[in-house]
């Protein structure tokens, strides 16, 4: 590259004496450590006003509302627990579709596809984590809610009715359906990281279930996923703290509906959701301070979410250091 | 059926199911994009681009306010997320061993994985509430607190992969770190930290969720910060909810720029790094 380096002969400057520090060194590094300490005292910043947010309805309702199910911003009442159900149940309906999927790709992509096919496969895969959710939720509202409604539902109200699961009216837009979304969504997440974490078990240990005339399933299953399970299971966790905090989507498939059903067709409600629509049009201090306040425990439950998913992914990796040196 | 006919057809058919599974995960995919293709190619024209949307229940109009509004969003977000994100990543990776650097990294682990939605929270509670009004400048900030941590991690990985022989050579030679650290380090992973940092953009460039109740959307052109702004998520949003059939279309059309701006973004990401590995470190 001819630039103006090369009209420049490169020596090394003449420094500052060895025993004492650069200027520059110093400089350097205080700028760094700066944006460095940014980084935490952003978050901290975050969970302050976060609390100071919500410390009203904090005081009103204490802890007895993550309990409690009105939700009347006229009476000014509020109550958490069907959003906090529907969170929790939309995000287990998606892992429930997106685990097997993802790791049945996983475990093909590493163990058994040709080589020409894993790059094209994980790259198309990757793309889709890459489409912005308020995309997924026009796609959901237009293709597969008018889909799931004249067949899927259908069939599972005529066949399955009798279950209290699939019970009640069916309207499209439905915990079901979130739950779908959801899981086309995380999929992705969890397939890259659990390929990565079975990419990373040795060759031996495959090598060592194949030599003991074990078929391919066999080596794969008994040999390859239980190495690199922990590892996996960091995976699923990163994918449901996904999966709780996903907004747009889900505002735009679940019906937005503050009750507790028992049927996956009924419409349910998510923390997120919750916080998305009624936000911008609180009507008073105290309905403010109730969203904040369920904005708060959703922090809360992912941040111990992908804590607890950090640390499976972190055993793993140190545990193959450890490995590695014993061998 | 003996025990090992029955333990091969058992393995073939397991592979048999993986493969349905390759093909159910890419579906997807093809559907998604195919649909938003086929449902917003008809409606991109040149005045789609340069105009403003018709008033409600009218047909016509375009998306200019949105576009504008994104770039402007995105690139202010950019102007504080990309400094801080990238030096503390050069942090992290100078300094690997300091408390703080431990702290950094496991605070933009809990960072990235925090809803968009809390974040936007946080920069309504910092800035809309303070200044009595929503803001372009708003949308920026609870997008650069996204961008921050992802950018960090990326740049600290970047980093690592530099050769130890490349850092201790320059050293041998009486460069300075800060000069090490910057003419020899971070020049040789720098198409790394680009790909890092454009793959940030890429994905705050979708989001919708921050920026409901701090850029707030708008139907006007608005070329201030300090004003309401419409973004292309928005418009896709408020558009895809709305009662009328025109709107929808132009949902679909908003939705085909925003993910050709976001693929594209992905692309050159991938294409940066490309260069990297011809390189050779």
């Amino acid at each position: 590259m001819a630039g103006p380096e090369s009209r420049r002969v490169d020596i090394a400057p003449v420094s500052a004496p060895l025993t004492g520090r650069n200027p520059g060194d110093l400089l350097f590094k205080s700028v760094l450590t700066l944006a460095a300490v940014a980084v935490p005292l952003l978050l901290g910043f975050l969970v302050y006003e976060l609390y100071l947010g919500s410390e009203l309805a904090i005081d009103r309702f204490g802890l007895a509302f993550v309990r409690t199910s009105t939700w009347d911003p006229v009476a000014e009442e509020f109550g958490a627990w069907p959003l906090i159900f529907g969170t929790l149940l939309s995000a287990t309906i998606a892992l429930a579709i997106a685990v097997p999927l993802s790791l049945g790709v996983a475990i093909y992509l590493t163990e058994f596809s040709p080589n020409w096919l894993r790059q094209p496969v994980s790259f198309v895969i990757e793309l889709l984590a890459a489409i912005p959710s308020v995309v997924y939720g026009l796609w959901g509202i237009f293709v597969l809610i008018p889909f799931l409604r004249t067949t899927v539902f259908k069939f599972l109200h005529a066949k399955l009715g009798f279950l209290p699961i699939f019970s009640g009216p069916v309207y499209g837009n439905s915990m079901l359906a979130a739950g779908i979304i959801l899981a086309i969504m995380v999929m992705p997440y969890i397939m890259s990281v659990s390929r990565e974490v079975l990419l990373a078990v040795p060759a031996s240990q495959r090598e060592a279930a194949l030599g003991l005339g074990a078929t391919r399933w066999e080596a794969a299953w008994t040999a390859v996923v239980p190495y690199a399970r922990s590892g996996i299971v960091g995976a699923v966790i990163l994918g449901l703290g996904r999966a709780l905090g996903e907004t747009m989507a889900v505002t735009m498939l679940i019906g937005n509906r503050h009750e507790v059903a028992a049927s996956l067709l009924a419409p349910g409600y998510t923390m997120a959701a919750v916080i998305a629509n009624e936000f911008t049009e609180a009507a008073s201090d105290i309905h403010y301070a109730a969203l904040t306040y369920v904005a708060l425990v959703l922090f809360g439950v992912t941040v111990i979410v992908n804590a607890g998913a950090r640390l499976l992914i972190w055993r793993v990796s140190r545990g193959q250091v450890e490995g590695g040196r014993g061998v | 059926m003996n025990r090992l006919a029955w333990r091969r057809w058992k393995s073939r058919t397991m592979v048999g199911l993986m493969i349905a599974a390759v093909v159910l995960a890419v579906t997807p995919l093809i559907l998604i994009l195919g649909t938003v293709i086929v449902k917003g190619a008809g409606s991109i024209n040149l005045d789609f681009f340069l105009q403003t949307p018709a008033p409600a229940g009218e047909t016509g109009g375009g998306v200019a306010h949105a576009i504008v509004g994104t770039l402007m969003i995105v690139g202010a977000a950019c102007l504080f997320g990309l400094p801080i994100g990238i030096a503390a990543g050069i942090y992290c990776a100078e300094f690997s061993t300091t408390r703080l650097a431990f702290g950094a990294r496991f605070v933009a682990d809990v960072l990235n994985g925090t809803p968009s939605i809390v974040v936007g929270i946080f920069a309504w509670t910092l800035i809309v509430d303070v200044q009595k009004h929503f803001s372009g400048w708003a949308g920026s900030a609870s997008l650069a607190m996204l961008m921050i941590p992802m950018v960090m991690r990326t740049t600290e990985e970047m980093i690592k992969l530099v050769p130890h022989s490349l850092r201790e050579a320059a050293l041998a030679l009486g460069y300075p770190r800060w000069r090490t650290g910057l003419s020899v380090v971070i020049r040789t992973c720098l198409p790394g930290i680009v790909t890092g940092s454009l793959l940030a953009i890429a994905r705050v460039a979708g989001e919708t969720a921050p920026l409901l109740f701090t850029a707030l959307g708008s139907q006007f052109m608005s070329r201030d910060l300090g004003q309401p702004m419409a973004a292309l998520p928005l418009t896709v949003f408020t558009y895809a909810t709305g009662p009328y059939d025109d709107w929808h279309r132009i949902a679909w059309a908003t939705a085909l720029v925003l993910i050709l701006i976001v693929l594209m973004l992905s692309l050159l990401a991938r294409l940066a790094t490309r260069r990297r590995f011809d390189v050779k470190l």
